[in-house]
């Protein structure tokens, strides 16, 4: 008889795993990229491979400098890194501003508050809110498609925010297939369509939260401008419907419960109108997602639910 | 009836010996019979060394209220009463039994005589039968509850929702008319308004055998319930069939309820009929550490050992063996531990199957929130028992309702992180006791 492994159960366990969990979303991330570099060029290609390249090598890097065990196998660093690259601007002349956004992303962000499952903020969110305010000429400037003959020069929010003249916009069909200024990953909505049903499907994400964000920005656009072309606009340009999947879904920076999940989403959307609306900035989705990021921890504590049978403390 | 039935965990079902009949094994030349086999306090020995037994002789005394008799599963000859250490890690005194060969019946059993509530009762309590689903409680024990008055409803689990384990599926097919004499029984001695069966939607062929077995009596109502573990949690269980739910600290008398497994309940008929204790339970041996799966109708006290290699024994690569389901079971360190009388199955997991992978950090994903079936949050337990103030660690643990846990598996089960929350939750309960017996003294 061999020897016996002796263990507390269950002694079988799901097939799942973290590094699936993140395979499926670089999966789903793949249409988004992909439609990045058809409509951006091979530019948007640089900026991409820079940021995943930094991000592991910086995760590789700090767990040895910390004599850590090393990590990047879990895949999470490469998630990172082409979630930031693909909200960055597709301008190889951005390389090094790309590095500092990952590094910041990765190192200071993740692995100083203690590695994966950690973090309080969205890694990719916080490293793009830095090198945006840092470098804001460079990285704030709308690069246009280059497949196509675009010719609104500034962003679509920064059109609609100085009361954009007849015509000035690309057509709402446009917007949906990614035909116009902004960062690689974002303005193709129906790339980032199908990497939402892939997320759902494979159970990563719950299909609510996306829609209770896009839900919330677009009502609230409606009432605020009192015009459904804007209100679709709002939803079809900026970060919006790239942030839905990505980025308020995110487990690590998010509330644990499913109510709280929508909390956290319905709060996301209102800050990103408000900023929107009254702010000086065009655009807001990474700014709420940072300022959700900090409430969190109380969102989760005030929607858990009462045990079945359990008496109020 | 809820419409929102608890308890969504998909797990599989691997019930392969489903179709096969229990076969009663070869008995063993040898049985230890341990005298703690039930929640409660152990039995006290009351045969010595060289005392000659038959099948069915009182060898252990039920030693206070919430305690169980235990009989001899063999004829033959006492060898020794000793204490061992149980799988769990106990001493316990076990009564070690050269067997004759001959499994003859003791001579002074005959069927009981019941004519009241008190008659049913102690006939139960002289069974020495426990709760056979598993937890091992003493079943007369729970009958008491009739006496308060308080019993509305009996709920019978047909639930078994552990993966492998199919003797009550067997019970309910092959010992369909004890089961239907035992419902019987319950209903006659015990004034509940209705008794609900609970099976699970994987066994539409038992639904099927029930529902028709009790279609003529309005009393008697068949719940199917969702494919999904743990149905057969007590709490799950009341709720998805009552729409009751068992208050914190509480007990299903508290609702109105007293909770059987079925398995109990054909066996509380074939006392009745016979006389004869418990003193064979029926197993399935499964899993892919066993060459042939089969369901084993053993006495109590075998070996795992004997049992198994009667089935055509382990393969070469077993790496784990479990009383019990893989959900809930629990590893044994020794194949030569004998067979209890709550034990259902012996599982034997190949080493390919036994998780060696090592545990990553939690990312937060809220699987196991949304799996636990107590609505409990397992990501806090571990988060307080962290807590280096055992006053704030205490009240963390009790603020988060740690003993709601039941220990099902589901947090552990869906983690991706093979996090080992289950194990996690033992040890935050164990802190607590000690915690809070502490501040008493």
């Amino acid at each position: 008889m061999n020897k016996l492994v002796v263990s507390s159960s269950p002694h079988i366990h799901t097939q799942n795993s973290t590094t699936r969990i993140m395979l499926d979303v670089i999966i789903a991330l793949l249409p988004a990229a992909i439609a990045g570099v058809i409509l951006f060029g091979i530019d948007a290609l640089v900026v991409i491979g820079i940021c995943v390249v930094t991000s592991v090598l910086s995760e590789m890097i700090f767990n040895i400098a910390v004599k850590k065990e090393q990590t990047v196998g879990d895949l999470s660093a490469v998630v990172t890194g082409l979630i930031l690259g693909l909200s960055l601007p597709a301008d190889a002349t951005i390389w090094w501003q790309s590095i500092i956004a990952s590094v910041f992303a990765i190192v200071v962000v993740k692995c100083m508050f203690g590695g994966l499952g950690c973090n309080f903020a969205n890694p990719a969110a916080t490293g793009r809110i830095f090198v945006f305010i840092a470098f804001s000429t460079s990285i704030g400037r709308g690069v246009l498609p280059k497949i196509a003959e675009v010719t609104t020069s500034a962003t679509t929010l920064e059109a609609i925010k100085g009361g954009a003249p007849e015509g000035a916009l690309p057509s709402l069909f446009d917007m949906f297939l990614g035909l116009r200024g902004g960062a690689i990953g974002e303005t193709c909505i129906l790339a980032l369509i199908i990497g939402f049903v892939y997320l759902v499907l494979r159970g990563v994400i719950c299909f609510e939260t996306p829609l209770i964000y896009v839900g919330t920005v677009f009502v609230l656009s409606l009432i605020g401008y009192g015009s459904l072309e804007i209100a679709l606009y709002q939803i079809l340009s900026g970060a919006v419907v790239y942030a839905a999947v990505f980025m308020i879904t995110d487990y690590v920076s998010t509330p644990i419960t499913r109510t709280g999940k929508m909390i956290f989403a319905f709060g996301c959307g209102l800050i990103t109108f408000l900023i929107r609306f009254y702010g000086s900035y065009p655009e807001g989705v990474s700014f709420a997602l940072l300022i959700m990021n900090i409430l969190s921890p109380y969102i989760e504590k005030w929607t858990m639910k009462r045990p079945l049978g359990g008496k109020k403390a | 009836m809820p419409i929102f039935k608890l308890g969504k965990t998909h797990i599989p079902h691997r019930k392969n010996t489903a179709k096969m009949a229990a076969v009663r094994m070869t008995p063993p030349t040898q049985v230890q019979i341990s005298m703690a086999q039930h929640i409660g306090a152990p039995a006290v020995p009351v045969v010595k060394a060289g005392d000659k037994v038959f099948v069915g002789t009182l060898i252990g005394e039920a030693s206070g209220y919430v305690s169980a008799p235990i009989h001899s599963s063999v004829s033959g000859t006492v060898k020794k009463i000793g204490e061992y250490l149980n799988s769990q890690g106990r001493k316990v005194q076990s009564v070690i039994i050269e067997s004759d060969g001959e499994m003859s019946a003791d001579p002074s059993i005959a069927p009981p005589v019941i004519r009241s509530f008190d008659d049913f009762s102690q006939a139960v309590r002289n069974s020495g039968l426990v709760g056979l689903g598993g937890a091992g409680f003493p079943t007369a024990v729970k009958l008491d509850a009739e006496k308060k008055g308080l019993l509305k409803k009996i709920v019978i689990n047909g639930a078994e929702c552990e993966p492998y384990i199919t003797s009550d599926t067997r019970t309910m097919l092959d010992d369909t008319d004890y089961v239907k004499k035992g419902v019987e029984l319950l209903l006659k001695y015990i004034s509940a308004e209705e008794v609900v069966m609970g099976i699970e939607g994987n066994k539409p062929e038992c639904i099927e055998v029930m529902t028709a077995l009790f279609a003529d009596n309005d009393r008697v109502r068949v719940e199917k319930l969702p494919k999904t573990y743990p149905q057969g949690a007590e709490k799950m269980l009341i709720y998805n069939t009552t729409g009751l739910i068992v208050p914190e600290g509480g007990l299903p008398s508290d609702v109105g309820c007293i909770v059987m497994n079925v398995t109990s309940v054909a066996f509380i008929a074939k006392y009745a009929e016979t006389g004869m204790p418990l003193v064979e339970k029926c197993l399935t041996v499964d899993g892919s550490g066993i060459k042939n799966p089969m369901n084993v109708i053993a006495p109590i006290g075998a070996s795992i050992n004997d049992v198994v290699e009667f089935t055509g024994g382990f393969k070469d690569d077993v790496a784990k063996v479990l009383y019990g389901g893989p959900m809930m079971g629990i590893a044994v360190y020794s194949t030569d531990d004998p067979i209890l009388k709550n034990n259902n199955a012996i599982v034997a997991l190949s080493f390919k199957e036994v998780n060696h992978n090592a545990s990553n950090p939690c990312i937060h994903c809220g699987r196991c929130v949304a799996a636990c079936p107590m609505g409990l949050n397992p990501t806090a337990f571990a988060k307080a028992l962290k807590v280096d103030d055992k006053e704030d660690r205490a009240s963390r643990l009790e603020d988060a309702k740690i003993n709601l846990c039941m220990e099902c598996g589901c947090c552990s089960y869906v983690c991706p992180s093979r996090r080992p929350l289950v194990q996690n939750n033992r040890l935050a309960k164990a802190d607590l006791r000690e915690i809070r017996s502490a501040a008493k003294k």
